[in-house]
């Protein structure tokens, strides 16, 4: 168990050196940074000073590993465009980005848990076809436009709900569920297919055969096995909206992590980009690592992998 | 493909409401310039917002009426299914070339390459695609075939874990050590025994990713960096509607409705695929 934990540790800590890496690469892609930050009406002494004061003349080597020895420690410079620390900035941001995501994943779990059960009890029947359904409509959905759709229907010919910002506690009704959209198909489709392979194990027909009802079989052996996968898949999901919040954050105008990348990018402001898109992939590490480890500790089967 | 499963493909109605929308969808794009009935291009400032013919306030003159700048929506429409079915498709090609290599390669080879490969895969999915997608248009300066180039390198992960696993299936079956056998070199084994026996498992990660680059060129441009403007992309077309959709809703409905049946059609397309093998590949 030690070991795979150590192994699994190993690995995170790789891909997220690899992905330091590329996130200072990814600014380099437009070959002169200082071109980009200086903008189309600088003149070639404002280039000049701003590599001077970035630091951008020394040899990349060099900006790379002073770069990657403070952003290791959590230091990710100071922003072009807002003149704050980043890490204070995405601080600031992080906790409307979290409560987002956490939203839409409940979201996506009362609606996929039920209609994977129900798929899985009635496989094959029309009820399993419709949830089939229900879950491609959801792949299928472009999230941007049916946020707008759902700002148009409950923000404004309803007006239940409020079009952006979430001044009040119910402005992330509309974006979470925008959000659990993504997640849907994919956690309705694991919960059944998890659903279908426990009930049709052995423990579940001993459990029919001391004639427990139905519902108890259902829920203490059915779903407590099917609910494994489900768990650590859940924890990937949340990392994967944290990630695509930036699309939702701006449709909506919330001022989370993904609206401040949104905003740099407009601004040219690269070191809030490149920290953005770090720690969004660090959340993710984690979050998979967690799922690795879960999943490890509910099945004992994985524990020798 | 055998005769039965073909005939089993037409009775599944999702099949073919897949295949008639994308066949559809294909058509249109081929022959777009030649059955718009209006340069979409043109500007007419005489004759903005026109709702659509058929509801109240419309012309008979625009069937899906104008946009803000009096361009014919219509023919707006049938461009855009010319830059979705392009994007999508060229960005599978793109994305299938990396991540099939890949696949193999890891799946075939085991050991180091293995681990390399998935390393690699790895690392990819924790990137956040749409935020590096959105950096790298700022950057470079948003084009089509940037676009085309950020989706495919960014979406190549689906296709190395299917190819990947279904490799490992296979490599060491009968007919696989039979070639080997027969002194056949291991470009011929990859390329002429392996790869045909995925292709069917490939293909159906295929729709998933075209659906997914539809989907995503279509947020891009609706951030304003994806497809430049003036090219009607549907994205595009609800980004520039967007100022107007509380008043006339029509104008970012037309284009998302558009956007999300051809992504349908796409997936419907895919699960048919999927349920004819009967294996699940959707997680």
């Amino acid at each position: 168990m030690l070991r795979f934990f150590l192994r699994r540790f190993a690995v995170a800590v790789a891909v997220a050196l690899t992905v330091l890496t590329l996130a200072f690469l990814l600014t380099r892609v437009s070959g002169d940074l200082a071109i980009s930050i200086a903008g189309p009406n600088a003149t070639a002494e404002d280039v000049e000073s701003i590599r001077q004061a970035y630091g951008l003349n020394r040899p990349v080597w060099v900006q790379y590993f002073d770069w990657l020895g403070r952003a290791v420690q959590g230091d990710f410079g100071e922003s072009y465009f807002f003149r704050d620390r980043v890490a204070n900035l995405i601080a600031a941001r992080m906790p409307v980005t979290i409560t987002l995501g956490l939203v839409g994943l409940a979201v996506a779990l009362v609606v996929s848990l039920p209609l994977g059960i129900l798929a899985a009890v009635r496989e094959g029947s029309w009820v399993d076809r419709a949830v089939g359904l229900v879950a491609m409509i959801g792949q299928a959905m472009p999230s941007f436009w049916l946020g707008l759709v759902l700002m148009i229907v409950f923000g404004l010919q309803l007006a239940w709900l409020p079009i952006s910002g979430v001044d009040t506690w119910d402005g992330y009704i509309l974006p979470g569920i925008v959000l659990a959209f993504s997640a849907i198909p994919s956690l309705t489709r694991l919960t059944r297919s998890g659903m279908i392979e426990a009930l049709s194990s052995d423990y579940i027909r001993t459990a029919r055969a001391k004639g427990l009802t139905r519902l108890s079989i259902l829920v203490k052996h059915g779903f407590r096995n099917a609910a494994i996968p489900v768990v650590s898949i859940a924890a990937v999901q949340l990392g994967f909206m944290l990630g695509g919040s930036v699309v939702i954050e701006t449709v909506f105008a919330l001022h989370g992590v993904g609206f401040l990348a949104w905003e740099s990018i407009s601004k040219n402001d690269f070191p809030v980009v490149q920290a953005v898109v770090l720690v969004l992939a660090i959340i993710y590490i984690g979050l998979t690592l967690l799922a690795d480890l879960l999943n490890a500790l509910l099945d004992p089967r994985l524990r020798t992998a | 493909m055998p005769a039965g499963r073909g005939a089993k493909l037409l009775r599944n109605p999702g099949f073919v409401i897949g295949a008639l929308i994308v066949g559809l969808a294909t058509v249109i794009a081929v022959i777009a310039p030649w059955i718009v009935p209006y340069d979409p291009f043109a500007i007419d400032l005489q004759r903005r917002l026109v709702p659509p013919s058929f509801m109240e306030g419309g012309s008979s003159l625009n069937f899906l009426g104008t946009d803000q700048l009096g361009r014919d929506y219509f023919s707006r429409l049938i461009y855009g299914t010319r830059i979705s079915m392009v994007i999508g498709v060229l960005t599978v090609i793109t994305s299938g070339i990396i991540g099939i290599t890949m696949g193999v390669l890891g799946g075939f080879y085991g050991g180091k390459i293995d681990d390399f490969v998935v390393f690699c895969i790895t690392t990819r999915l924790s990137i956040p695609a749409v935020l590096v997608a959105l950096a790298v248009a700022a950057l470079r300066g948003s084009s089509f075939m940037l676009v085309v180039l950020v989706l495919g390198f960014l979406l190549w992960d689906r296709f190395a874990v299917v190819a990947r696993s279904t490799t490992m299936q296979i490599r060491n079956l009968d007919y696989v050590s039979a070639a080997w056998c027969a002194g056949a070199s291991q470009w011929w084994v990859l390329t002429r025994e392996v790869l045909p026996n995925i292709a069917t498992h490939l293909a159906v990660v295929a729709t998933l990713e075209m659906a997914l680059a539809i989907l995503l060129e279509a947020a891009l441009s609706f951030l304003g960096l994806g497809v430049p403007p003036p090219l009607p992309s549907w994205g595009l077309m609800i980004s520039e509607a967007k100022e107007y959709m509380f008043f006339e809703p029509w104008v970012i409905m037309i284009p998302g409705a558009a956007l999300f049946v051809l992504v349908l059609g796409v997936n419907f397309l895919g699960d048919a695929l999927r349920d004819m093998m009967g294996t699940d590949l959707s997680r």
